[in-house]
C-alpha cells in the first residue's frame, strides 16, 4: 500500500475497519437504490459518483492532523454562521431556505453545521476542565443554540435537532452530570407545548398524522401507512431485490430518499434491515473505540460526538419508516439519495480516521 | 497540556480519559438497547403483523376487474342487422382521484366542460350518482361524446387528473323507429334494474334491454361477465393483466321480422295511427309487427333528457304506446268468420242455410232494430254471402242461436280474450264476452241484446292486432295455432350456424269437419274476389290469390290512459278501419291484421295495407313478380 501513496501525502491514514463498512453500506445503499428509483442506471451512477466525491473528501481530510483540524474550527464554525445568515437574506428553495446557490454550488449550510458545531465544542471543551463547569455548559450550549435556531427557522427541524444533538453528545461525552443531562431532558419535554406554537402548519400536520394516521389515510396519513405496509408485508426474508411491490409500484413516496429504508425492508426482510442495524452497530462501536484511543480531549470528543450523531440519524429515520415517529427529514446516513448529506458524513469519518491515524504521532 | 480553569480544579488528562470512556461505553450500551427497541419494532411488523400487511400490499396492488360481455347483435329474417354495438366515448370520472374533495370536483367539471359540453342536467346527475358508487369507482359523467370532443380533451388530459375518456360499445337500432316496437331498447342500469339480474354478472354492465325483445331476451343478449385481475401502481393505472377470464359474448338473435315487409306495412300505413301485425301461419313466426307512430330508439341508448322524454311522453298519437301488442280495438266485422265457423261446425248452420236481410233485425219482444250496413237490406243470403258483403243480420241470427257462452267458448279456442305467448312482454288480453265475465267485470247480469252485437264483434269485445293475425293464421292453418315467435334463431358466440326457434303450439282447434272451414275461408276469399265484395278491387294486379274480411270499429277507448285518448279521439270521431287477410289462397303463406285509427271503414285505408305488406313478403318468399 505505501508504494501507491505518493511520498508527500506521507503515510496514509484511512482506517481500514472504517472503510470496509463503509463500502459494504454504501454498496448495499446503491443495490437498493437501483431498485427503488425504478432501475433507473442514471440515478444510481449519479450517486455512486457523489458517494466517490465524498469517499475523495474523506481521504483528504483524514490526511490533515488532527491538530490543523482544531486550528481551523472556530473559523469553520464562523463562516457557517455567516453563510445560514445569508441564507436567511437570499436563500433560495422549494419554499425554505435551506439552499444556497452560488451560481456553480447549490448546497445547504446546515450540512456544515453538522460538522462545525460538534468540532466548536470540542475545540471549546478541549481547553476546560472535565466534567464542564457550570460557565463552561452555558457557553456550550450557546454554540450550539444559535444554529440551531438558525437551522430551525429555515424551517428544518430535523437538521436543527442533529445539529443541536451533536451538540449535546460532545458535552455528553465530557462528563455533563447524569442530573444536569435528565434536567435537560426534561426542559425539552416541558417545552413541547412552546415547540408546537413555533411550528409550521406543515410540521403540525406531521405530528398529527403520526400520532393518528388512519383519521387521514388518503391525505397526510398515507406516507406512513403505505411506508409500514411496505416494512410489515417484506417480512423475514423479503420479497426479494426488485420485487418490491410497494416500491415499485409506486406506493412509497420519497422511496429513493427518506423512505428507502421502506424499499430495503420489503425487498429483503427483517434480515436485511437487521443486517444493516449491526453493520451501523459496528460503525458507531469503531468509531467511539477511536474516540476512547485518541490522545487529545478534542479529538476524543469529536470522534464521539459524530458517531453517536449517525446513531440519531439511523435511529430518527428507522423509526420514521415504521411510524413510530413523525416524518422528519432525516435521510437514511449513506443510503439515502441525495450528496450533501452522504459528503458531511464522509468527510465526518475523514476526521475520525485523521484522529486515529494521527494518534501516535502526537505522543 | 495544564491550564488553569477559573479558579477550581486543573486539567487531569488521566481522569478525564476514563470519565471519556465511561461515557462511551454507557452511550454504546444505551445506542444499542435504543436500536434493539427499534429492531424490535421491525419485528413486530415484518413477523407478527407480516399477514396483515401482506393482504394489505396485495390489495394494493392487485384490483379485479369486471369485463362487460358484447352484447348479442339482433338480425332481422334475412340476415340484416337491425340492433349492433357501436364505438362511443363517454367520460368519467372517478371521485377519489380528484384532488381536493368537492370543490375540486366541481373545479375539475368546469375544467373539463372547456373540453367537452357539459349541461346542468349532466352535472346533476353526475353528483346524483357519486352519492351511490364507492370513491374510487369511476362514475360516467356525459355518453356518446363527438368526436372534437374526445380530440380536445385527450389532447389536455394531463389537466384533468380523476377524469378521462373511455371508450365502450354503444347500442344502436340502424332502423331507427321502423323496429322500435319490436326491438325495444337499452337504456342506463339503474338501481331497480340491478334488483332484477345477478348482480355478479353485471358488475361491468352499464345498460339492460329496458323494453321490446331488448328486455325480453336480456339474458340471452347480455352474456357472461369476465373477470381481469390487473397489477396498479399508486394512481391507479394498469401495469399488468396478471390473470384474464374472458367474457362471453352475448347470444346474437335473428328475428322472424323481414325489414322490407315491416318497411312496406309501415310505409302503407302512411302518417295514420295504426298497427300491423303479419305472420306466416305455417310456423307461427311473425314477419312484421307495426305500431304506428314511433320514435327514435337511439335516443334513449345514450340517457334521453328529461325534456326529450316530455316531449314524446305527450307527442299525439302516444308513440310510446305499442299499438300492436297492447292496443285493445272492437274486432267488428273482422271477427264474423269465427262466429261463422263456430255456426258450421257447431251444426247451427249449414253451408246452405240462408237467412233473409231486410235491413232490421229484431230479438223477439223487443222493439229496438238491430241494422245492416245496407238500408234495405242484402236480401237472401248463405253463409258465403254474408262473409262476402258482412250481412250484420245473418250474423246477429247466428249469435242469437249461439248464445254468447257458447260463442265465447268457441272463440277462445283461437285466442280471443287472452294473451298470445309472443316472446314479448307487456302483450295486451283483450276482452272476450260472456255472462261470467260480465258479472265479475261489470257486476251486472247478461243482456240478449248484447249477444246479438257480440256476433258482428261489437259490444264487449275487445281484442289486439296480433291477437287477430294469429286467430286468422290460426284459420288458415286448420286450426293449429302457434304461440307466435319474433325470435327466429339464436346464434351462440362462435357457433357457424344459427340454432332455430320453433315456436310452440299453443292450441289445436278441433276440426268437425274441414269442408266447414273451406267454406269460411271461400267466404273470405269472395271477401276480396268476389262481385259483391267488400274488398273488392285491392288486389288488382296482384299475380297471387288473396282473401280477407273488412270491419270497421266503433270509436273505442284504448287499453290504458283513457283521458288521454278520450280527448284524442273526440277530435276525430271517424272509425277505426280494419282488415284481416290471407294469402295465396291456395296455401297460405301470411295472414295479416291491419287497423288504422279513424280511418272509416274497412275497405279503404285498411285493406291496401295489408296488400302491401303482402306484396312485400310474397315477392320474397314465393317470388311472384318474377313469375309470369
Amino acid at each position: 500500500m505505501k508504494t501507491m501513496i505518493p511520498a508527500w501525502l506521507g503515510k496514509p491514514r484511512l482506517d481500514p475497519v472504517l472503510l470496509i463498512l463503509l463500502v459494504v453500506i454504501m454498496g448495499f445503499g446503491l443495490l437498493v437504490l437501483y431498485s427503488a428509483s425504478g432501475q433507473d442506471m442514471a440515478m444510481v451512477k449519479r450517486q455512486a459518483v457523489r458517494l466517490g466525491f465524498g469517499l475523495l473528501v474523506m481521504l483528504g481530510i483524514s490526511q490533515v492532523p488532527p491538530r490543523i483540524l482544531r486550528i481551523w474550527t472556530p473559523w469553520l464554525y464562523a463562516a457557517g454562521i455567516a453563510l445560514l445568515l445569508a441564507t436567511w437574506i437570499l436563500g433560495v428553495g422549494r419554499g425554505t431556505q435551506r439552499w444556497l446557490d452560488l451560481g456553480v454550488l447549490r448546497f445547504q449550510p446546515s450540512e456544515i453545521m453538522k460538522l462545525a458545531v460538534p468540532m466548536m465544542v470540542a475545540w471549546y471543551l478541549h481547553h476546560r476542565v472535565l466534567p464542564p463547569a457550570w460557565k463552561s455548559v452555558l457557553v456550550t450550549l450557546g454554540i450550539l443554540a444559535v444554529p440551531a435556531f438558525l437551522i430551525a427557522r429555515q424551517p428544518d427541524l430535523g437538521t436543527a435537532l442533529l445539529v443541536a444533538a451533536s451538540g449535546i453528545f460532545t458535552l455528553y461525552l465530557a462528563g455533563l452530570r447524569w442530573r444536569v443531562l435528565f434536567g435537560f431532558v426534561g426542559l425539552a419535554t416541558a417545552a413541547a407545548p412552546v415547540l408546537w406554537l413555533v411550528m409550521k402548519e406543515y410540521q403540525r400536520n406531521r405530528v398529527r398524522t403520526f400520532l393518528n394516521p388512519e383519521a387521514d389515510p388518503l391525505g397526510h396519513g398515507w406516507n406512513i401507512i403505505q411506508s409500514k405496509v411496505a416494512v410489515g408485508s417484506g417480512g423475514l426474508t423479503g420479497k426479494g431485490w426488485l420485487n418490491g411491490t410497494q416500491s415499485n409500484l409506486e406506493f412509497i413516496p420519497e422511496r429513493h430518499t427518506d423512505f428507502i429504508l421502506a424499499v430495503l425492508s420489503e425487498e429483503f426482510g427483517l434480515v436485511g434491515v437487521t443486517l444493516l442495524l449491526v453493520a451501523y452497530m459496528l460503525l458507531i462501536g469503531r468509531g467511539l473505540y477511536i474516540a476512547s484511543v485518541a490522545r487529545y480531549t478534542a479529538s476524543r470528543l469529536l470522534a464521539g460526538a459524530l458517531s453517536l450523531t449517525l446513531f440519531v440519524y439511523v435511529l430518527v429515520n428507522g423509526a420514521m419508516v415504521a411510524g413510530i415517529l413523525p416524518v422528519v427529514g432525516v435521510p437514511l446516513p449513506l443510503i439515502s439519495y441525495g450528496g450533501t448529506s452522504a459528503v458531511t458524513l464522509l468527510a465526518g469519518f475523514g476526521m475520525m480516521m485523521s484522529i486515529y491515524g494521527h494518534r501516535k504521532f502526537i505522543r | 497540556m495544564i491550564r488553569r480553569s477559573s479558579g477550581r480544579a486543573i486539567k487531569d488528562e488521566q481522569s478525564e480519559q476514563r470519565l471519556f470512556k465511561r461515557r462511551a461505553w454507557s452511550g454504546f450500551v444505551l445506542i444499542a438497547l435504543l436500536l434493539l427497541v427499534l429492531l424490535s419494532r421491525y419485528v413486530w411488523l415484518q413477523i407478527f403483523a407480516f399477514d396483515s400487511f401482506a393482504t394489505r400490499s396485495e390489495s394494493n396492488r392487485v384490483s379485479v376487474r369486471p369485463i362487460a360481455p358484447n352484447r348479442g347483435i339482433i338480425y332481422d329474417r334475412r340476415g340484416r342487422i337491425i340492433a349492433e354495438n357501436r364505438p362511443a366515448y363517454r367520460l368519467e370520472i372517478v371521485p377519489e382521484n380528484v384532488p381536493g374533495k368537492t370543490e375540486g370536483l366541481e373545479a375539475l367539471l368546469d375544467a373539463v366542460a372547456g373540453m367537452i359540453e357539459l349541461n346542468a342536467d349532466h352535472r346533476k346527475s353526475f353528483h346524483q350518482a357519486r352519492r351511490n358508487y364507492h370513491v374510487f369507482k369511476s362514475i360516467p359523467v356525459k355518453f356518446n361524446l363527438s368526436e372534437e370532443e374526445v380530440a380536445r380533451f385527450v389532447v389536455n388530459r394531463h389537466r384533468f387528473r380523476g377524469a378521462d375518456v373511455v371508450p365502450y360499445l354503444a347500442r344502436h337500432y340502424p332502423y331507427g323507429e321502423l323496429l322500435t316496437h319490436v326491438l325495444g331498447y337499452t337504456g342506463r342500469l339503474d338501481a331497480d334494474d340491478i334488483a332484477s339480474v345477478d348482480e355478479g354478472n353485471y358488475r361491468g354492465t352499464r345498460t339492460i334491454g329496458k323494453i321490446g325483445i331488448e328486455q325480453f331476451r336480456e339474458q340471452d343478449l347480455h352474456g357472461t361477465t369476465g373477470i381481469e385481475k390487473v397489477e396498479t401502481n399508486a394512481s391507479g393505472r394498469v401495469l399488468n393483466v396478471l390473470e384474464r377470464q374472458d367474457a362471453i359474448p352475448g347470444v346474437d338473435l335473428v328475428l322472424s321480422i323481414d325489414v322490407a315487409v315491416q318497411r312496406a306495412a309501415w310505409d302503407a300505413l302512411g302518417d295514420r295511427p295504426g298497427a300491423v301485425v303479419a305472420i306466416d301461419p305455417v310456423d307461427g313466426s311473425v314477419i312484421a309487427m307495426v305500431s304506428k307512430p314511433a320514435y327514435d330508439p337511439n335516443a334513449f341508448v345514450h340517457g334521453i333528457g328529461q325534456q326529450a322524454y316530455r316531449e314524446i311522453l305527450n307527442a299525439p298519437g302516444r308513440p310510446l304506446f305499442n299499438r300492436a301488442l297492447k292496443g285493445g280495438y272492437e274486432p267488428g266485422s273482422t271477427l264474423k268468420p269465427f262466429v261463422g265457423l263456430a255456426g258450421l261446425e257447431l251444426g247451427l248452420v249449414t253451408p246452405s242455410t240462408r237467412v233473409f236481410s231486410n235491413g232490421e233485425f229484431y230479438i223477439e219482444g223487443y222493439s229496438r232494430p238491430y241494422r245492416d250496413w245496407k238500408d234495405r237490406g242484402h236480401g237472401s243470403v248463405d253463409i258465403k254471402d254474408a262473409l262476402e258483403q258482412s250481412v250484420n243480420t245473418y250474423f246477429y241470427q247466428l249469435a242469437m242461436d249461439l248464445g254468447i257462452d257458447r260463442m265465447h267458448q268457441y272463440l277462445s279456442q283461437f285466442g280471443f280474450g287472452e294473451v298470445t305467448g309472443v316472446d314479448a312482454s307487456g302483450e295486451g288480453k283483450g276482452i272476450l264476452p260472456s255472462r261470467a265475465w260480465k258479472r265479475t267485470a261489470h257486476e251486472e247480469p247478461w243482456y240478449p241484446g248484447e249477444t246479438v252485437i257480440a256476433g258482428i264483434g261489437q259490444g264487449f269485445n275487445v281484442v289486439t292486432p296480433i291477437q287477430l293475425a294469429n286467430a286468422v293464421a290460426a284459420l288458415v292453418n286448420g286450426g293449429q295455432r302457434f304461440e307466435p315467435r319474433l325470435v327466429h334463431a339464436t346464434k351462440q358466440a362462435g357457433d357457424e350456424r344459427a340454432e332455430p326457434v320453433k315456436a310452440p303450439v299453443a292450441k289445436q282447434v278441433p276440426v268437425e269437419n274441414p269442408d266447414n272451414w273451406q267454406v269460411i275461408l271461400d267466404g273470405m276469399d269472395r271477401v276480396v274476389n268476389g262481385r259483391r265484395g267488400t274488398a273488392k278491387g285491392i288486389s288488382v294486379d296482384a299475380p297471387y290469390r288473396m282473401a280477407g274480411k273488412t270491419g270497421t270499429a266503433q270509436v273505442y277507448q284504448l287499453a290504458e290512459d283513457k283521458d288521454q285518448v278520450d280527448t284524442d279521439v273526440a277530435k276525430h270521431l271517424r272509425d277505426h278501419a280494419l282488415f284481416v287477410a290471407f294469402a295465396p289462397v291456395e296455401a297460405p303463406r301470411i295472414a295479416v291484421a291491419v287497423i288504422v285509427e279513424h280511418g272509416g271503414a274497412g275497405s279503404t285505408f285498411a285493406s291496401p295495407v295489408a296488400r302491401a305488406t303482402m306484396d312485400a313478403w310474397l315477392d320474397q318468399e314465393i317470388g311472384w313478380r318474377s313469375q309470369p
